[in-house]
């Protein structure tokens, strides 16, 4: 959990805006509502997380991508 | 009633100078921002000299957030927000707050293709079948509006937010649509201007057409050579220019400085009938075009004291100067000092009209006209119309008044503005 977590902090802080900190980022953030990550944006963090971990996340498998927490256990999923 | 607009802010991002100080110096010491191109030469290019403004990765972190200059290849759009977001500065604002929309300003900002080093990728990908792999980056940076949307999101503005496209006239003739749209009352405020693409992808059209100049790639710096004998063709350029529009009344309140008031304009197209082409203007409409210009502006052509031209060095030259000598009824040493931008920065295509307009406004604001360079041979049939010394070689300090600035584009599409030296 730890590692990816650390992981999936550094793909999305690309995408945060200039007024939301890395530091802003916790388990139960909300990637759109709480980080405020541009909805279309939110397919640049799907494509890197693909290639960072090799797996393929299908359109109807995004809205699982809400939160950091349920993004990782989709990936703990796809990993498995 | 039309109100009355101004200009209150300039921004530029020319092949000879990025910034407006940097410009200001350039043209009026003649600096030529046209050189070599390697890129150019490496793929068989004909013309392998080009003017490109000369931007660091620094320079644009000043004016684009990192996540938008994440794979932001589309130099049309580099261009324009340092032009358009300078313009905007120069005018005294500033970016609205995260939640306030500013509903009285605008943007007409143009351009010919945009982003299309991003499409060229885009397609290359989209071909292996990499369609899923093109991120959200491609549209935004390949839409003809892509200009407009980020400076819009820049500015916060909540008026009309839009591109015109009208071919090497599109700098110009953002200028009038914004113009119109202020004198009518529908907005307070207009960021307008144009910007192109650099690169061999949006020129090797030109060099196809052999519309290029190809006798200069050993003398980048004298390639450029409008109204010349034996120009040959034109000098790819590119950059961006932009201009902050305004109502008087709001120039006037905020108490703004105002650099020179917009008398009005017209624009026009010859129909591809005639002498006029796909590729070549009709005389009977430029003609039309700058009488037409003179009408809605209520200035007499005696009250012309320079024109900049469109001026291109293709060999159409003697044409536009028989034109401009037509429409105004002014020859020898009664025709106005004109000059030619084009000599020191290429012919920068969509963003041309702006970038010359810039350089134009500054004459009015500085009292000079500047000189033309490259400036040694100029062609018979013009120095039959326009006595030798109203077309400069050197700057010259003649307090101009009223510019008229004309751009003509493929298509058959011609614009024509009036401006006049603000005296408060």
């Amino acid at each position: 959990m730890e590692k990816h977590y650390e992981e999936l902090k550094s793909i999305i802080k690309i995408y945060l805006p200039e007024d939301v900190s890395v530091d802003d980022i916790t388990p139960k953030s909300h990637l759109v509502n709480e980080l405020n990550i541009n909805s279309a944006n939110l397919v640049d963090v799907v494509l890197d997380i693909e290639e960072h971990y090799d797996i393929t996340i299908e359109d109807d498998e995004m809205d699982k991508l809400d939160t950091v927490e349920s993004a990782i256990t989709l990936i703990k999923q796809k990993t498995a | 009633m039309n109100k009355r607009v101004v200009i209150t802010g300039l921004g530029v991002c020319a092949p000879n100078g990025v910034g407006l100080d940097n410009f200001e110096q350039a043209i009026f010491n003649g600096v030529v921002g046209i050189q070599f191109d390697q890129e150019l030469a490496d793929l068989n290019f004909g013309c392998q000299i080009a003017g490109k403004p000369d931007i660091s990765q620094d320079q644009l972190a000043r004016y684009f957030t990192p996540l938008q200059l994440r794979d932001l290849t589309a130099t049309g759009i580099h261009y324009g927000m340092i032009a358009g977001v300078d313009a905007w500065n120069d005018a005294g604002l500033s970016s609205t707050a995260s939640e306030s929309v500013d509903y009285d300003s605008g943007i007409i900002f143009g351009t010919s293709t945009l982003g299309v080093d991003k499409l060229v990728a885009a397609a290359r990908m989209t071909d292996e079948g990499k369609v899923r792999r093109l991120g959200s980056a491609v549209v935004i940076q390949t839409m003809s509006s892509g200009i407009s949307a980020f400076l819009g999101g820049y500015i916060g503005a909540g008026n009309q937010v839009t591109t015109n496209s009208s071919a090497c006239t599109t700098g110009t003739e953002s200028i009038l649509m914004g113009y119109e749209r202020i004198a009518s009352g529908k907005a307070k405020r207009m960021l307008v201007g144009g910007c192109n693409d650099s690169g061999p992808y949006i020129w090797g059209g030109f060099d196809a057409m052999r519309v290029l100049n190809k006798k200069h790639n050993q003398e980048p710096k004298k390639g450029s050579r409008p109204m010349q004998t034996g120009a040959s063709g034109f000098v790819p350029g590119s950059g961006a220019g932009a201009l902050v529009l305004e109502s008087l009344d709001s120039a006037m309140t905020r108490g703004a400085y105002i650099y020179a008031e917009v008398l009005g304009g017209a624009v026009n197209s010859g129909g591809q009938r005639g002498s006029g082409s796909m590729t070549a203007p009709n005389s009977e409409a430029v003609q039309r075009c700058i009488k037409d210009a003179l009408v809605a502006a209520h200035i007499d052509p005696k009250d012309i004291d320079t024109i900049n031209g469109h001026l291109t060095a293709t060999g159409m030259c003697p044409t536009e100067i028989k034109n401009w000598s037509e429409a105004l009824g002014r020859s020898g040493d009664d025709f106005p000092y004109i000059n030619s931008l084009k000599g020191m920065t290429g012919h920068c295509l969509a963003a041309a009209g702006a970038i010359e307009t810039v350089a134009g406004i500054l004459e009015l604001k500085t009292g000079q006209v500047f000189g033309n360079v490259n400036c040694d041979d100029i062609h018979p049939d013009i120095l039959a119309l326009v006595e030798k010394s109203k077309i400069p070689d050197q700057t010259i300090p003649v307090n101009p008044s009223i510019l008229a600035k004309a751009s003509f584009g493929f298509g058959d599409v011609n614009c024509c503005m009036l401006f006049k030296k603000y005296n408060s």
